[in-house]
């Protein structure tokens, strides 16, 4: 697609758009180290806390590395659309004649590149750390890969929502950590499933629906909440 | 229909009153904006000068009284409105962490029009540094060199235009709004200097302000 032939008023697509917030996200590399420290930090902190039995880390390793993957990405997401809510780009945004749906999608895509995708890709070495046995490391791994891309569209809702307030965290966990249950329940309801050797494709199966769900709906309603936000 | 697209446009408001959290901001207000005209607002802090200006681009739905974009209420003309808008506003919309390359390149410029852009506002050589590292003047003439685009859309809306710009810059501004206006397009604008432009009206919001007492529209009177 060349810019060439597009009046400058247009905005930018969703190439431009994606290719943009992987630059700004790059150059930000704290915010991408942040969450995987805190990922491997909090996981590592773990043994040390409830003793350092095989059997008791294997039993609560699903359920730890789910939750603490939801916690690293709902903490990385307050700021999704802050500095540009603060520097007048989130407004230019929603002025332009390309939908603010692509927008929002682009910049979940990103997120979800440097955050969820790392996040997933590091969960078999915390299972290993904490014992997880074999036949769970797919398992979680697809799980997560699926599930991270869930937390990532559904807390753009709520980072949407509170964009225009100084200190939004508290709000912001109040508002999407009960969309983040059903996410969690499958996901670790699948690891589990995988644990015990019983087929684990339906809780996957319904992991994707969610996403698919997510995907088509969560940046519609963040949209929605952008307009809302900078209609003040 | 053989006149060229930027001189069919006008903006129209009629007897206009905005509100912002439950108080009146101005009452009674109409003006009429078409090609080769360029309207000044002026009026004290907190007079609403920006709230209108976001509410004829329709960021803000608080109004009562009549919006009209080539005769069609602004909730139908609006995508058409938006399609003829360059608005920048007090926000200037430079992302800190891009270039000022970048950063037209995300308003859809091509790098050669970009490059030149940034000549034209005097930011030759700056052309790859951070807008983080630049000063506030620099950021606006980043945002300010999209007026300087190809295809830039025929009405301008500008929120202060002029903040933390130079003389040189100012100068240079108004030559630009000079050639735009002469080319059928049109400006509207807030700022608390006065500008040299021959085609320029001004329109103080301040003589359109709706007394204290009668300002506040929440609570009982909504329901009276």
């Amino acid at each position: 697609m060349s810019s060439v032939d597009r009046p400058a008023t247009a905005g930018p697509g969703f190439s431009a758009l994606l290719r943009v917030e992987l630059l700004l996200a790059l150059r930000r590399g704290a915010d991408i180290a942040n969450p995987l420290l805190f990922f491997v930090t909090v996981l590592a902190l773990l043994p040390l806390g409830v003793g350092p039995e095989p059997e008791l880390l294997a039993r609560m390793a699903p359920g730890m590395i789910w939750v603490v993957a939801l916690l690293a990405t709902m903490l990385s997401q307050e700021s999704l659309f802050r500095s540009d809510f603060e520097d007048g780009s989130l407004e230019q945004l929603t002025l332009s004649p390309q939908p603010l749906y692509f927008a929002v999608l682009a910049k979940v895509a990103v997120h979800w590149l440097v955050t969820g995708l790392p996040l997933a890709l590091l969960s078999p070495l915390l299972a290993l750390m904490l014992n997880l046995p074999a036949g769970g490391y797919l398992c979680l791994f697809v799980s997560l890969l699926l599930g991270s891309g869930c937390l990532s569209l559904i807390g753009a809702v709520g980072a949407a929502l509170t964009v225009s307030l100084r200190r939004a965290g508290l709000l912001m966990a109040l508002i999407v950590m009960p969309l983040y249950v059903p996410v969690l329940i499958f996901g670790t309801g699948a690891v589990q499933a995988a644990l015990d050797g019983y087929a684990y494709h339906v809780q996957l199966a319904v992991l994707a629906a969610l996403l698919a769900a997510a995907a088509a709906l969560a940046p519609l309603a963040a949209a929605g909440a952008i307009r809302i936000s900078t209609d003040s | 229909m053989s006149e060229p697209a930027t001189s069919r446009h006008r903006l129209s408001v009629r007897d206009l009153s905005c509100e912002r959290d439950g108080r009146r901001l101005f009452a009674g207000l109409s003006f009429e904006l078409g090609a080769g005209a360029a309207l000044q607002l002026e009026g004290a802090n907190g007079a609403g000068k920006t709230t209108l200006l976001r509410t004829l681009i329709g960021s803000a739905a608080d109004f009562a009284g009549e919006i009209l974009w080539n005769g069609e209420p602004l909730s139908r003309a609006l995508p058409a409105l938006r399609e003829s808008l360059l608005y920048i506003g007090h926000q200037a919309g430079v992302r800190r962490g891009l270039t000022p390359l970048e950063n037209l390149a995300w308003y859809g410029a091509a790098e050669d029009d970009a490059l030149w852009a940034l000549e034209q506002v005097d930011l030759f050589g700056f052309e790859d540094s951070l807008c983080q590292q630049l000063s506030a003047g620099q950021n606006r003439r980043v945002a300010l060199a999209r007026l300087y685009l190809p295809y830039a859309a025929p009405l301008w809306v500008l929120d202060e235009p002029l903040a933390a710009l130079d003389t040189a810059g100012v100068a240079a501004l108004e030559a630009r709004m000079a050639a735009h206006l002469d080319g059928g397009g049109s400006i509207l604008l807030t700022s608390h200097q006065p500008l040299a432009l021959a085609q320029l009206r001004r329109l103080n919001l301040s003589d359109h302000a709706v007394a204290p007492a009668d300002a506040w529209v929440g609570g009982a009177s909504v329901f009276s």
